[in-house]
């Protein structure tokens, strides 16, 4: 088991590799993706009940929601990539960390600018800094020191390891997103949906579409992070043998 | 379908959060592709011209 | 593993550690400035915090809600089961704002009575459809969970 997974971790460490699966894997996380995001789109507006609370304005949960989980999941993501890129010197994991700080910056700027759209009516406010709020907001600013880190260096592979080291220090803010609503007083709920606990604060009627729409964002993120890399790949090994042998027919 | 669309008068913050949320994802599944193939599209190119150089190289040489 | 690599790895783990305890020190040593509001609790005990304008929060008291019929004039009084505060206020208020709602005021206390210049909705972490809060109101289920079980 062990073994099979070391064996894997280092093919598809190899470009080549990573380039031949992931063109095998995108058509079908595209499908998944089309079908989840027009089933989620379905649920959210026409199925899902209306709010006993805040009415049809609560339907901006089910794009912000998954927005937010995306911001964290991708960071998570980046960060380990980073960590792998920093440590084992492997090319493909630097590519992964960086073709991943756009995409989780896009995802955190549509949960802030969603946040807001809701708050407006809901809360009274477009902005308050508050912990949750705040937090979010350092976590775009990560993302966007990442990018920036990266374009500023010339060597693409120093660049990569400079950068992967910055999102590895960002991590610390991750847990302050997630118990801020905890740990102070904030304008922002807790948590609606709990992982560990399995305990929802959520009707199963309204849940259902939240859970299809957080599936159709995953795979998106699969679809495009993966065809990031490849670009990058093709970029930075064109030189290859065998990218020159793809470039022949 | 006028109803759907008032959103319950929350139409002016639902949709923009909703149409944000689509470009994003459809930014994010163009981008990359077209990045791709551009790349693909360059690298062609680059290798046509080489050839094109070598083969007028040889031209040159034999000539001489 | 290689030495090489387990140096690297021991280096990126011991600067997460210190970033982690540097960050945890100045959240610990911020940690009434990072809190957005105040309770009525924290007002009847006098930790008012430096500065004229600060936020309470709490929950609207039912039947505590006197609205002018012909301005936007509203008073209420906030509590947080420990302590209330009456609110005094002109403007609009967020849609959520109701008795029994989650609010954080913005403003002064002046005579014992917090003037507000802001007053935002705070909502709680449940939703569930019209008919399901009907149905545990009627059950006078105190805290509704509307999972049912899990």
């Amino acid at each position: 088991m062990w073994k099979t997974l070391k064996r894997w971790f280092h093919q598809l460490g190899s470009p080549r590799t990573f380039y031949r699966f992931s063109g095998a894997l995108i058509p079908w996380l595209f499908v998944a993706m089309v079908i989840t995001l027009a089933w989620g789109l379905y649920q959210s507006l026409l199925v899902a009940p209306t709010d006993y609370q805040q009415g049809e304005s609560y339907r901006i949960l089910y794009v912000h929601v998954p927005s937010a989980w995306m911001g964290l999941f991708i960071y998570v993501l980046m960060a380990v990539s980073g960590l792998i890129a920093l440590v084992w010197r492997m090319k493909v994991a630097e590519m992964v960390a960086i073709a991943c700080a756009p995409i989780g910056a896009a995802y955190t700027f549509v949960t802030l600018v969603t946040g807001s759209l809701w708050g407006k009516p809901m809360w009274g406010t477009w902005w308050e800094w508050d912990a949750r709020l705040t937090s979010e907001l350092f976590l775009l600013f990560l993302y966007l020191g990442v990018m920036g880190l990266y374009a500023a260096i010339e060597d693409r592979r120093k660049a990569a390891r400079a950068a992967a080291l910055l999102a590895l220090v960002g991590v610390v803010n991750l847990p302050i997103i997630h118990y801020s609503v905890v740990w102070w007083n904030t304008l922002h709920q807790g948590a609606t949906v709990k992982l560990f606990s399995g305990e929802s604060h959520m009707h199963p009627s309204m849940l259902k579409a939240l859970l299809i729409m957080t599936a159709a964002t995953k795979f998106h993120f699969g679809v495009a992070l993966l065809q990031s890399v490849r670009a990058r790949i093709l970029q930075q090994e064109s030189k290859a043998s065998w990218v020159q042998e793809l470039v022949d027919d | 379908m006028t109803d759907f669309w008032q959103m319950g008068g929350y139409a002016l913050y639902v949709w923009p959060s909703y149409a944000l949320f689509l470009a994003v994802v459809v930014y994010w599944l163009v981008a990359p592709w077209l990045e791709v193939k551009r790349t693909l599209r360059k690298m062609k190119q680059r290798k046509r011209r080489q050839h094109a150089r070598a083969n007028t190289g040889e031209q040159h040489e034999s000539q001489a | 593993m290689n030495p090489k690599r387990k140096r690297r790895l021991l280096l990126v783990g011991l600067l997460l550690l210190g970033v982690s305890a540097a960050v945890a020190l100045t959240l610990t040593a911020l940690k009434e400035n990072v809190s957005l509001f105040i309770t009525p609790a924290d007002i009847a005990a006098g930790r008012i915090p430096q500065g004229n304008q600060f936020r309470v929060g709490g929950i609207v008291v039912a039947n505590s809600v006197k609205r002018d019929s012909d301005s936007l004039h509203i008073q209420f009084d906030v509590t947080d089961g420990a302590g209330t505060v009456r609110v005094d206020y002109t403007g609009i208020l967020p849609d959520l704002f109701r008795e029994g709602q989650g609010i954080v005021a913005q403003g002064s206390i002046e005579n014992g009575i917090f003037k507000a210049n802001e007053v935002l909705a705070k909502h709680d972490e449940k939703y569930m459809p019209p008919e399901v809060a009907e149905a545990l109101k009627r059950a006078n289920t105190p805290a509704p969970h509307p999972t049912g079980a899990q």
